[in-house]
């Protein structure tokens, strides 16, 4: 892989002073204020040659590459709705330059074969990162754990495992996952959801799933599973991740689990800190995710959560879906939304824009946090020379109108479609290599 | 009137009682020896039922076949839950035979939302029931039938009357539509049943709510029972069928504590001896077999003011 040489001018690294930074053999190799890495390139030149492509990133933040804890990828077995290429092009594209790949794929990513297709698929398309994270159990059954430590030893080096879509039940069943995963320091991200409170469960259960005749999604049964995940990872000292985190009281369970100080962490995903379940009265599908989104309390309450640093990340939960399991009735349709695109801007959104927090509180949260949380060594580091060179450029200025076929997902399923959000991703760089330039997506594998 | 009727939610009282005034006159055709108008001639009405209701459906045929309009029965086995033909498809096929009402009938709440309002069809939707969302049509002639009883047929005639609706609102789209219709005439509803039963914020419908049935019945005006579906039984939501005929059924003991013109109605089916018992059903009380005269009535009136009017385009 060749490595051009990349010079980024006037920069704003996590919204500071305007700054040089200089990318070269993949690292970051200087950051000096304006113009002082010039001298080093005195035939400074956009064509290549012994000069460095300049970079105009006048007004532009620079951030740490964006890594996702929770994307589903689809493949393998529903590359009709996503793929490794077309996933990670969207990844890229929102600023990620890693992901972490949900194991709900057919078959299941439940044995060292399957985490190591897609860890190759990934490193094939090479426009992200792909950590793929393995089933706690196999075939996502919840009966019988799987093969946690081949997977952690294979060479996609699993650390984070879950049965996301499905939770972790069985109390015994989820003790022994948690034990188990100590021997490679890995994380169980729990799909917190009581299957027995949510049979059938459609929307957030509120007076208006009463009204709508949608069978409600209680967020005790989100809490509860929560709280009692925390007590047994107090109990046996574990890691445990809490994922999609949607309600206040799972906010109040976490806050007081850490206080208590327990190795907890959580996430929350764009679409439970911007939308409500106000918009289930369309019975429009494009609305219709698990967990549910819920009353504008909870989002106020996550949004203070990940302000405060009780809800320690942002996830996307990725969740693409063909165009025929959403032009349907409600009840009929697939769970889940499309998120990669359009993460940062939802962030940018809802906790800069509000003053919640500012673009180095989005930096933890959006990458160094998820990268310590699963372990990935290469990602989610401060801008700082030496470090890799995974640096997304963000003009936190600019406004877009979300288009639905304009995304690089296979799928279309964004319930953002038409609404103006702030920020777009200007660049992306994985390695020192571009991903994104001008907004675009830039070669894949070189 | 809107071009859809979704949701007893889309009626306005003016709305809803120019739907009873009217029905009162199409009703009166009932007693005529030709029964037919042509006011919908050359229109197409769809029944498009992707759930048995035998009742319902023929309910509606003959309201649409009284107005000269041409009806068209769809009987889709399954929707696209059990994977069937999709209801988007369905409805396109609609469309291209030109329906110019679409009365349909789903298992999933919110279908003929979707159907209204995807961009699928251009006919008017009739919601025939969707799944514990609503009924409207069934409010229609439930208020119809207690317009005719308690309200002298006269706008305004519901104004404090008082209504328990008992059994399982929670499943019941019957429930819903009445609940929202009955307060929008200005009746006063009370809905009874187990608090297993009664759905997560019903105390914001505006309507009261009991546990207790044998304190609300000397109260009011009117009793609406609700069917107790067989499925509902194993779900746990009540320990067995006798306890909760015990507590939630209405028998002849209950019926002696009802005010004299307090009248008995039920949706239909009824399962005899679980939420009412035949001596109830069949007494003097009971209106449950003029609710399905009157739903043929309503249905005309329904169908008449969604396509009669709409030549001049106003609507909307």
């Amino acid at each position: 892989m060749t490595s051009t040489t990349y010079l980024l001018k006037n920069a704003r690294i996590l919204g500071g002073e305007p700054t040089d930074i200089l990318i070269e053999g993949g690292v970051v190799a200087g950051i000096e204020p304006p113009g002082g890495l010039e001298a080093r390139f005195a035939r400074t030149s956009t064509s290549g040659g012994e000069g460095a492509e300049v970079i105009e990133a006048d007004g532009l933040i620079a951030l740490p590459g964006l890594v996702d804890l929770h994307t589903h990828l689809r493949e393998p077995g529903r590359e009709d709705a996503e793929t490794v290429e077309t996933g990670t092009r969207a990844a890229a594209l929102g600023g990620f330059t890693a992901v972490h790949a949900m194991a709900n794929t057919d078959p299941v990513a439940d044995t060292a074969g399957v985490v190591e297709q897609v860890w190759r698929l990934g490193r094939e398309a090479g426009y992200c990162d792909v950590y793929p994270i393995g089933a706690v159990t196999v075939g996502l059954k919840g009966e019988r754990l799987a093969e946690l430590g081949a997977m952690a030893d294979s060479a996609a080096r699993v650390r984070v495992f879950s049965d996301d879509g499905h939770c972790v039940s069985d109390p015994l069943l989820m003790r022994r996952a948690l034990e188990y995963v100590k021997a490679f320091d890995g994380v169980v991200a729990q799909h917190a959801q009581d299957p027995r409170l949510t049979e059938g469960a459609q929307m957030n259960e509120s007076e208006l799933s009463g009204r709508l005749g949608l069978a409600g999604w209680p967020a005790v049964a989100e809490e509860a599973i929560i709280a009692r995940d925390c007590l047994l990872t107090a109990h046996v000292g574990s890691r445990l991740h809490v994922c999609h985190v949607s309600t206040a009281g799972s906010v109040e369970i976490v806050r007081d689990a850490k206080r208590k100080g327990w190795n907890v962490t959580a996430e929350a995903c764009p679409h439970h800190l911007l939308l409500t379940d106000e918009l289930a009265a369309t019975y429009d599908p494009i609305y219709k995710v698990n967990p549910p989104l819920r009353s504008a309390a909870d989002v106020e309450a996550l949004r203070a959560g990940l302000a405060d640093g009780t809800i320690d990340i942002v996830a996307t939960d990725h969740a693409p879906h063909p165009h025929e399991d959403k032009d349907c009735e409600w009840a009929a349709a697939a769970f889940g939304m499309l998120g990669l695109e359009t993460a940062l801007s939802i962030v940018q959104h809802t906790m800069v824009d509000t003053g919640l927090l500012d673009w180095a509180g989005v930096a933890e949260r959006m990458s160094y946090a998820p990268a310590r949380i699963g372990r990935v060594a290469d990602h989610g580091q401060p801008i700082e020379v030496g470090a890799p060179a995974n640096i997304v450029l963000h003009d936190p200025a600019a406004t877009r109108t979300i288009d639905a076929a304009e995304s690089a997902s296979l799928s279309r399923n964004t319930p953002y479609a038409g609404m103006e959000l702030p920020g777009r991703i200007e660049a992306t760089f994985l390695r020192g290599r571009p991903t994104v330039l001008d907004g675009k997506l830039w070669g894949g594998t070189a | 009137m809107k071009r859809h009727l979704l949701s007893a939610a889309d009626l306005t009282r003016d709305d809803a009682e120019l739907v009873l005034t009217t029905a009162a006159e199409l009703r009166s055709l009932a007693d005529r020896p030709i029964k037919k108008l042509p006011a919908l001639r050359g229109r197409t009405v769809v029944n498009l039922f992707f759930e048995d209701s035998t009742r319902t459906r023929i309910s509606f045929e003959a309201a649409a076949k009284r107005l000269s309009a041409d009806v068209i029965n769809f009987a889709a086995k399954g929707s696209s839950l059990s994977k069937g033909e999709s209801l988007k498809d369905t409805a396109l096929t609609l469309e291209a035979m030109g329906a110019d009402a679409v009365v349909i009938r789903h298992s999933a709440s919110g279908a003929p939302h979707r159907l209204a309002h995807s961009g699928w069809v251009r006919s008017s939707v009739v919601n025939a029931g969707d799944g514990t969302h609503e009924h409207p049509t069934q409010a229609l002639l439930d208020a119809f039938t207690l317009w005719r009883h308690l309200g002298d047929s006269k706008p305004g005639g519901l104004e404090g009357r008082r209504v328990a609706i008992v059994g399982d609102v929670l499943h019941s789209r019957v429930a819903r539509s009445n609940a929202l219709l009955l307060q929008t005439l200005g009746a006063e509803v009370t809905l009874v049943g187990p608090p297993t039963l009664l759905p997560v914020g019903v105390e914001n419908w505006g309507a009261e709510t009991s546990y207790d049935l044998d304190a609300v019945l000397p109260k009011v005006d009117a009793v609406m029972m609700l069917r107790v579906q067989r499925e509902r039984m194993q779900g746990g939501f009540f320990p067995t069928p006798r306890e909760y005929s015990r507590r939630y059924g209405l028998d002849g003991r209950r019926m002696a504590t009802l005010q004299d013109h307090t009248i008995v109605m039920h949706p239909g089916p009824m399962v005899r001896g679980m939420e009412i018992t035949a001596d109830v059903a069949d007494s003097s009380r009971s209106v449950i077999v003029e609710q399905v005269t009157n739903g043929v009535a309503v249905r005309m009136a329904v169908l008449y003011l969604l396509l009669g009017g709409s030549e001049s385009e106003s609507n909307e």
